[in-house]
């Protein structure tokens, strides 16, 4: 099978950047990285990627592929071209990581951001003589999240993180959710606290990005969503992210439809009124064209407040919502 | 110039380089560890299907029985003072790592579940679905991010070692590479441990990742410490068609089959009693003696799952169930899997005692760089990272007190320049057609054909001719990349002159073991012949340059060599 790449690569001395392209033949059975690996053994010794265990489990080959994150050695080249010799693959450096050389970028802010969440047991009280007893399911349930290997794809391909560099983003938040959710450990609120702050679980915009790249079905976004149940069930809802949410689901619950007046003020406290001036350009835009009626004007569960017709329907399908949690991990197809 | 100046040096960031450099932390030591790559992405991650915990609760057994089996397995090779050590040690080593935070999976009672692997008479292996390894190595890097621990060890990612520094008799450091600049250092320390672990590229294929090239072996050796069973090779009995890729045994102790292209549980004729859970060298030879006599497929056996049903593969085989879904698109819930014995593990290394010292002062061991010797000539399943953690800790706790109150001697200049001259020897030397990567396939092909599973003398002879003709065209082939910035094409090189080293190593000692003792078999010399060969085969590497081989004995407690039956 003839295969075809596009590598970006960078110079580390110069800083200048470009593409080399390459021509091969392999086996269909063939791999990115069987292919990467070959053009590095055969054809250009001077292409610069990491790798190592050639089975998903090291995390050291995540690159962009065809503008998307993917580990090179979880990659097969036939799936990738859907069988097409001609189509070019398109390979480059993971984003927003500094690229060292090539295809390998410095994965330091990646670590920086590991470190920030404790990401370490700390139980309370002495240690068990034997093994802590716990339920099997707690355990099963965080294996999925420890099978995250660190390849960084999630990372790379964060919306957010693209436009706010403080943001904690996917891979480090999974593991905060690992070491929140062990029922061995004896600071769970302490962390929830943590995360709600600026940068942490609540700056997710939910895009689903991280869960579409991540190699290992640990879905990042996910175990976001979890940190948040645990959050708002702890209590700890003093915050944007949670008033958000609860005026959000009282806007649905009480009228059926989206509050807009009401879910500056409800999310970012009614007396904040810096943050409150700050949108009103926005709101005088809505309200230009006819986005914030009247009838809004009275808050969500107060006397006289503006309900749509079929309430009924709407609570059903609300009920029915509330009752689900955040998707557990499950293995990827 | 930076002064690098450590109480200990850790060379290797694997289970045990990890858990030695915590152990010395915890002691009070200035401690650094230095390693080719991030720590998360060692090799000890590939360890799938769990770890054997002796002594952990009624599961994991009495430790006499975990020895015993051990030395059964090991067919009588391994030291019986140092496989004590390992079996009254280990399960304390389980219990930290499950206090340290790694999820174990577990019984209805919230205790720890076990099962069985092979060469184990009862199910003790503890694990965490099939990702054993990665789920040890992670919470061990987890304990490393702790703000006490991260400000006070110094972790010099992704620099490479060039050669351990020996002055004096002693062992006072390594000279490095930093392969983010390409600039070389000195790195001196009062005490070193090699914990860089094993070969398995040597041979082409290997279940091995690509970094398994005996680097630390290799250094050992050239700075004159002694080298022992290197001819005790260990070939896993289920590595994947193609890639080579690990299958791990916890899937045979979950209960998977081993068939012939005739529907045939072939191991009933050569294991009887333990069937696919008889010793790894025991399975591979049944497995290679199926194939080398027609029954096999395209070189193959098959790996029967499908009886042991989806909800128990996705729990606890699921690594191995997303393996074959993408490599070889076959869905183990329905299908069979081939799978063929693959080179997986060196039971040799750096000869060591049980406190992972070596005969040269300052220069520890651990892991699968060394041999204390407790895997002997076959290595039990779920016994390798029970190894690292043991060893890795015992060799953190001599070293730290035999470390104080010596001072650093300063290292010169010309130690470090050495080594620069040598890495633009490869750089300046032109084009001649060859390639690092045909010499190392060349190599590991060689060595897979002639010093295999199954040994002779023709075979032994003709590689020591392939080896001699390999080094030849490693003394003169360059490189293409002439930068200093990640420059992976001189690692590559350095590194193949590590596993060269290895690559001789293991062919003079399998010339020399004349009898069939677990992982080697020769075809000339069928059985084990304890009167003249229940002894070790050291190698070390003389001032002058040459090679001296040695025997030391095999230390025997309480279990008189028998006949090993499964």
């Amino acid at each position: 099978m003839k295969v075809k790449l596009k590598v970006k690569r960078t110079d580390p001395e110069t800083g200048k950047a470009g593409y080399s392209q390459y021509e091969i033949d392999a086996p269909e059975s063939t791999t990115l990285l069987d292919a990467l690996i070959q053009v590095r053994e055969y054809e250009d010794g001077s292409l610069a990627l990491r790798c190592s265990c050639r089975s998903a489990i090291c995390g050291s080959c995540s690159m962009r592929v065809d503008d998307r994150a993917r580990l090179a050695c979880r990659a097969k080249v036939i799936a990738i071209t859907r069988g097409d010799e001609n189509h070019e693959i398109k390979v480059e450096p993971m984003g927003n990581m500094p690229v060292i050389k090539d295809l390998v970028v410095d994965m330091e802010s990646f670590w920086a951001k590991m470190r920030q969440v404790d990401p370490y047991l700390r139980p309370v009280g002495p240690e068990p003589e034997a093994e802590y007893r716990v339920p099997n399911e707690a355990m099963i349930d965080l294996t999925h999240t420890m099978a995250c290997i660190m390849c960084g794809a999630c990372v790379s391909d964060c919306t957010v993180l693209e436009v706010d560099k403080n943001f904690i983003a996917p891979a480090a938040l999974a593991k905060a959710y690992r070491v929140a959710a062990d029922p061995r450990d004896g600071h769970t609120h302490e962390r929830l606290e943590k995360l709600s702050q600026y940068s942490g679980i609540w700056d997710c915009t939910r895009c689903n990005m991280c869960v579409e790249v991540c190699p290992k079905g640990v879905a990042p976004m996910n175990r976001i969503l979890q940190l948040r149940e645990m959050a708002i069930e702890e209590g700890i809802t003093n915050n944007t992210g949670a008033r958000h949410t609860a005026i959000f689901t009282k806007s649905i619950t009480d009228g059926g439809r989206l509050n807009e007046v009401w879910m500056v003020p409800g999310s970012v406290g009614m007396f904040n009124l810096p943050r409150i001036l700050t949108e009103m350009p926005g709101a005088l835009k809505m309200l230009r064209v006819g986005k914030l009626p009247i009838a809004q004007m009275i808050p969500p569960g107060a006397p006289g407040s503006h309900k749509m017709t079929g309430m009924d329907r709407v609570r059903n399908v609300i009920r029915k919502s509330a009752s689900l949690k955040a998707p557990k991990p499950e293995v990827k197809d | 110039m930076a002064v690098y100046e450590h109480d200990v040096l850790v060379i290797g960031a694997g289970l045990a380089g990890m858990r030695a450099a915590i152990a010395a932390q915890q002691m009070g030591a200035d401690v650094a560890m230095i390693s080719k790559v991030h720590p998360v992405r060692s090799h000890s991650n590939a360890a799938q299907g769990g770890i054997n915990g002796p002594g952990v609760g009624e599961d994991g057994g009495p430790w006499e029985e975990h020895a015993y089996e051990t030395t059964k397995a090991s067919d009588y090779l391994g030291d019986q003072d140092a496989i004590e050590v390992l079996a009254k040690e280990g399960g304390r080593e389980v219990l930290q790592t499950e206090h340290w935070g790694v999820v174990y999976s577990r019984k209805p009672d919230g205790r720890m579940a076990v099962r069985r692997f092979g060469g184990m008479g009862k199910a003790r292996t503890f694990f965490v679905g099939a990702i054993t390894g990665q789920a040890i190595l992670h919470v061990l890097y987890e304990q490393l991010m702790k703000p006490s621990v991260f400000k006070a060890m110094r972790n010099y990612e992704e620099w490479f070692v060039t050669s351990l520094i020996v002055d004096d008799g002693q062992c006072r450091g390594a000279v490095a590479m930093n392969i983010r600049t390409g600039e070389l250092h000195a790195i001196t320390a009062k005490a070193t441990i090699v914990a860089t672990g094993g070969l398995g590229r040597v041979y082409e294929p290997s279940t091995n990742a690509l970094i398994c090239t005996g680097d630390g072996i290799s250094l050992a050796y050239r700075a004159g410490a002694p080298i022992m069973d290197m001819e005790m090779v260990q070939i896993h009995p289920t590595s994947l068609m193609g890639s080579g890729v690990l299958i791990t045994e916890g899937a045979r102790g979950e209960g998977a089959y081993l068939l012939n292209k005739d529907g045939e549980r072939f191991m009933s004729k050569y294991a009887p009693n333990m069937m696919e859970l008889a010793s790894r060298d025991v399975v591979s030879r049944a497995e290679q003696t199926e194939i080398d006599e027609g029954r096999g497929v395209d070189g193959c056996v098959f790996l029967d799952m499908r009886h042991l049903g989806e909800a128990l593969i996705k729990e606890r085989l699921e690594e191995i169930y997303e393996i074959a879904r993408d490599l070889v698109n076959i869905d183990i819930t329905k299908e069979l899997l081939p799978i063929l014995p693959g080179v997986h593990y060196i039971m040799g290394g750096v000869k060591t005692d049980v406190d992972g010292l070596t005969a040269l002062p300052g220069l520890y061991s651990a892991g699968e760089a060394a041999c204390v010797s407790v895997h002997g000539a076959n290595r039990v399943g779920a016994n390798s990272l029970l190894d690292t953690l043991v060893f890795g800790r015992r060799a953190a706790e001599h070293a730290v007190p035999w470390l104080q109150g010596k001072k650093f001697k300063p290292i010169p200049e010309s130690v470090v320049e050495k080594d620069r001259a040598m890495i633009r020897g490869i750089i300046d030397r032109p084009n001649n057609g060859d390639r690092i990567a045909k010499i190392r396939r060349d190599m590991g092909v060689s060595m897979s054909a002639n010093v295999g599973l199954f040994r002779s003398p023709d075979r032994l002879n003709k590689q020591v001719e392939m080896l001699k003709d390999i080094r030849a065209r490693y003394e003169k082939v360059g490189v293409e990349d002439k930068g200093k910035v990640f420059n992976t094409d001189v690692l590559f090189h350095i590194e193949l002159g590590y596993m060269i080293d290895c690559a001789e190593m293991i062919t003079t000692s399998a010339i020399e073991r004349k009898e069939s003792r677990g992982a080697h078999t020769r075809l000339d010399y069928p059985n084990r012949d304890d009167a003249n060969w229940l002894k070790h085969i050291v190698l070390t590497k003389q001032p002058d340059g040459s090679e001296k081989m040695s025997y030391t004995p095999v230390t025997i407690t309480q279990w008189q060599p028998q006949e090993r039956k499964y």
